[in-house]
């Protein structure tokens, strides 16, 4: 009659606990890997943060000859492309998801969100390389004389147009960061129940009026989220700023002039700091900077995005 | 009671209708010009040489060791990083769903997703290149590994979350252990949707450059010698297209520059040739 | 409640409580269920029947915020006890879900898939255990030229079947079906109903159904749940003849549920 009883006290079989085991070790990786990723940069940050304290934030000096670096430059140039980025690609966003949820047809819709895919799929070498031979030349000939010409009244559009520089890798930026802000955006759209929107046009809206008080009121967090993300994509993209901004490490207020990123100076400075353990440590204490920009960032995407997907359900 | 115009408010309706239209055009207008401009000059930068030879003179060699170079660091990173991410992704899925530590893991894995690649690569210097004192191919299969692992297993997450329960008791009604019911049943209903991520995340990840700015960096070399010395790949720098594409394109010399072109071809075509593949097959297993 | 139901007893169950979290959705269920006997358990929707079916083979362990407590003997031994062998009991305990639930795997391979979970045999042994179990099934006839096709191929009352199949290819003593045939069309179910006749010979079958006419159709005993207690149980026919309880009387006479 025991013929149900088992030797171990467990209900539970041993294979079915070894596999718990391991899936459970799998997934720790990750927060393994993000802290070993955060205590290596503090680490290896040591010997600069010693060195320069937090003068190294206030000062644009860049002198590998005699070791004396500050990060004010690269911060400066990341800010800069990154809000130029931004001031582009959200409002061009917002419009392309409208135009994918509430304007486009069925077959329209797919062509052009695989359009955007592909856009997002495209290695950001290659951005980088069609922005330095050929967007680059373009702008130095045709966009910004014009802009010189015309609004030299700005502090922005004053100098020589060279066509690389923090104007040119912003606008590059913002066409990165667009299939991905676009992506969320549309997702946040849909999340919005077709009731709210119904009885929004019921009333007599047209299609702005509903996008414009009821979506973007609704999916308000959700766009958030989205802004973040595209946020956080525009701050730490290095190929593609290497390549066209210049790696000057100078604070100008011109977008006209070459200038330099926090990871453009990474990429562009590290086989030249290997040998040079102060360097070295510089560009590890520049990398943690970026680190933890990149984890606030992240932090308040998905603290918005969970908030939309909460309080309708709904998956992303 | 006053009434506000309709034909403004229809004027500014039609107005944004425009600008979204032009919004879309302006996104495929820049993926044409880009792609124009790639397969254009990469496709000048062709011959039988640019595929079988490798590189020493500069002017008219090849990327094979590159091509095959970015190959088996591709192929390693995916070994390395697709089976923890799967496991990874069973864990949030079947064990964690609502549980502390499986919010925690799902935090982390979206903080790490939007961890710019250069950071991963700065990481794995400093525990790899640093440690061994030599950069290596393996190095930088490991960098893209830690790359794919947080995409792997938040889709496999998605995935498996979309597979009705009604299928996971069928399996243990029958008696089927746990992990037999994973592995056999869910993995098996979830295969479209894993096979895709896992295509999506080899296709992001081949495209990779500034990780292997720390950790593969490049060489005019076969990966591995003839007469296959295996263990050039763990200790010593190895040849990639990403790589070759920065370090010839930064070069004065025209002709390198159009090698850089060829390679940038082989390397678009590669991952929108995965990224295509992978959704032209979900979209067919789903029908 | 009375119990009066008399003969060869396969599951009983004593002071049965359930809890989704802190919500009680069975309270003190005490039942006989007989061997060889087809039992219907009836109740207005939310009553406790799904729930009280789905302890009989612990399924309901999958969610962790789900508590039974109580015993439930069968054969004499308490499955709720911690060291039961959870895989065995659900060998001896299968079930049949409310919507058919093939495994993404051929026809074939559905079956073949529960019979090598638990014993070890040869690829002669397998097909020939398939081929039974398709006929006790009575599916035989209609899939045997496609065995080598996906599972989900089939129609709903076939799918349902092949899921009978399953469970009984593995040669359980129990089997539990969960509204077997509320997603399947008319035909199957006549066909299901038919099944569940034959399979009687065999097995012990506790079935809960929304539909009155079945059960008062293929049971030879009925228990009818109500707010998570059971309210009356007994042999079917004097349940939907002549019934004790005011409760069951206007539930079957349909003033409610």
């Amino acid at each position: 009659m025991a013929e149900l009883r088992k030797k171990s006290k467990n209900s539970q079989s041993l294979p079915d606990r070894i596999f718990k085991a391991l899936t459970f070790a799998s997934a720790l990786i990750i927060i393994v890997l993000m802290a070993g990723l955060f205590l290596q940069l503090v680490w290896h940050s040591m010997p600069t943060i010693r060195k320069f304290g937090f003068e190294f934030f206030l000062s644009k000096q860049w002198d590998p000859v005699n070791l004396q670096f500050g990060a004010l430059s690269s911060i400066y140039g990341t800010i800069v492309t990154s809000v130029i980025a931004m001031i582009i690609a959200v409002p061009l966003s917002f419009v392309i998801a409208l135009f994918l949820v509430e304007i486009a047809g069925p077959k329209v819709r797919v062509v052009v969100s695989q359009a955007l895919d592909l856009l997002a799929a495209i290695p950001s070498i290659i951005y980088g390389m069609w922005g330095l031979f050929i967007f680059a030349p373009f702008m130095q000939d045709h966009i910004q004389p014009f802009l010189g010409k015309y609004f030299s009244f700005l502090p922005f559009f004053k100098g020589t147009p060279m066509g690389i520089g923090m104007f040119t890798s912003g606008l590059i930026l913002a066409l990165m960061i667009l299939p991905f802000i676009s992506a969320v955006m549309r997702d946040v759209f849909q999340m919005v129940p077709p009731v709210v929107k119904e009885s929004a046009y019921g009333v007599g809206s047209t299609t702005w009026e509903v996008s414009y008080h009821v979506t973007m009121k609704y999916g308000m967090q959700g766009m958030l989220g989205a802004v973040f993300l595209g946020l956080g994509r525009a701050i730490g993209e290095t190929m593609a700023v290497t390549f066209v901004i210049g790696n000057a490490y100078t604070v100008s207020a011109s977008l006209f002039d070459p200038a330099t990123t926090i990871a453009s100076t990474l990429a562009s400075q590290f086989s030249e700091a290997v040998s040079q353990p102060v360097f070295k440590s510089t560009l590890m204490e520049l990398g943690l900077v970026l680190f933890i920009v990149t984890f606030g960032i992240q932090v308040a995407a998905q603290w918005w995005l969970n908030k939309i997907r909460r309080s309708s359900g709904g998956g992303l | 009671m006053k009434k506000r115009p309709v034909f403004m408010r229809k004027f500014t309706d039609r107005l944004v209708k425009v600008a979204s239209v032009i919004a879309a055009l302006v996104g495929i207008f820049f993926l044409f010009w880009i792609l124009l401009v790639v397969v254009t000059k990469g496709l000048s930068a062709f011959n039988l040489k640019f595929f079988t030879d490798i590189s020493l003179d500069g002017e008219k060699g090849g990327i094979a060791n590159a091509i095959v170079g970015t190959i088996v660091i591709t192929f390693t990173a995916v070994i390395l990083g697709v089976p923890a991410g799967l496991l990874g992704g069973v864990f949030l899925s079947e064990y964690g769903r609502s549980s502390r530590i499986g919010s925690i893991i799902r935090f982390s894995s979206n903080v790490m997703m939007g961890m710019p690649s250069i950071i991963i690569g700065l990481f794995v210097y400093s525990i790899i290149v640093y440690n061994t004192g030599t950069f290596s191919g393996f190095s930088g299969a490991f960098a893209l590994a830690i790359i794919m692992l947080p995409v792997v297993l938040r889709t496999t997450e998605d995935m498996l979350s979309l597979v009705p329960n009604a299928l996971r008791e069928a399996a243990m009604a029958l008696g089927a252990p746990r992990w037999k019911v994973t592995l056999h049943v869910l993995f098996r209903a979830a295969k479209t949707g894993l096979i895709t991520g896992v295509l999506l995340a080899t296709a992001r990840v081949s495209g990779e450059t500034a990780p292997l700015l720390f950790t593969s960096l490049n060489s005019y070399y076969w990966p591995a010698e003839p007469g296959w010395h295996f263990w050039q790949f763990f200790n010593s720098p190895t040849a990639n297209l990403t790589v070759t594409i920065n370090d010839y394109a930064m070069s004065p010399y025209a002709g390198l520059n159009s090698i850089a072109w060829g390679a940038a071809l082989m390397i678009t075509a590669g991952v929108l040739a995965l990224n295509i593949t992978a959704r032209i097959f979900f979209r067919e297993a789903k029908k | 409640m009375k119990n009066d139901i008399k003969g060869d007893i396969k599951i009983s169950v004593r002071g049965l409580n359930f809890f989704y979290g802190s919500h009680q959705a069975l309270i003190g269920n005490d039942i006989d269920i007989l061997t060889n006997r087809v039992t219907a358990v009836i109740g207005p929707s939310g009553c406790g029947k799904s729930t009280h079916l789905r302890v009989y083979n612990r399924i309901f362990e999958l969610y962790r915020e789900q508590k039974a407590s109580g015993t439930v003997m069968l054969d004499g031994e308490n499955i709720l006890s911690a060291d039961v062998d959870i895989l065995e009991l659900r060998r001896k305990v299968g079930m049949i879900f409310q919507k058919p639930t093939p495994f993404p795997m051929s026809v074939y391979e559905n079956i073949a898939y529960g019979l090598r979970l638990h014993y070890k045999l040869g690829k002669g042994e397998i097909m020939d255990k398939v081929e039974k179990a398709l006929k006790s099934a009575a599916l035989w006839e209609e899939v045997k030229d496609k065995l080598d096709r996906p599972g989900m191929a089939l129609s709903g009352g076939q799918q349902q079947r092949l899921c009978i199949a399953r469970a009984i290819a593995v040669e359980p003593e129990v089997i539990l079906m969960d509204e077997p045939t509320s997603a399947i069309d008319p035909i199957g179910t006549a066909k299901i109903e038919e099944l569940v006749g034959e399979l009687e010979k065999k097995f012990t079958i506790v079935i809960v159904t929304h539909n009155m006419q079945q059960a008062a159709r293929i049971s030879d005993y009925t228990a009818f749940f109500f707010e998570g207690r059971i309210i009356e149980y007994g042999e079917t026919e004097q349940i939907f003849t002549k019934p004790a309880n005011k409760k069951t009387e206007d539930y079957i006479t349909g003033r409610f549920g």
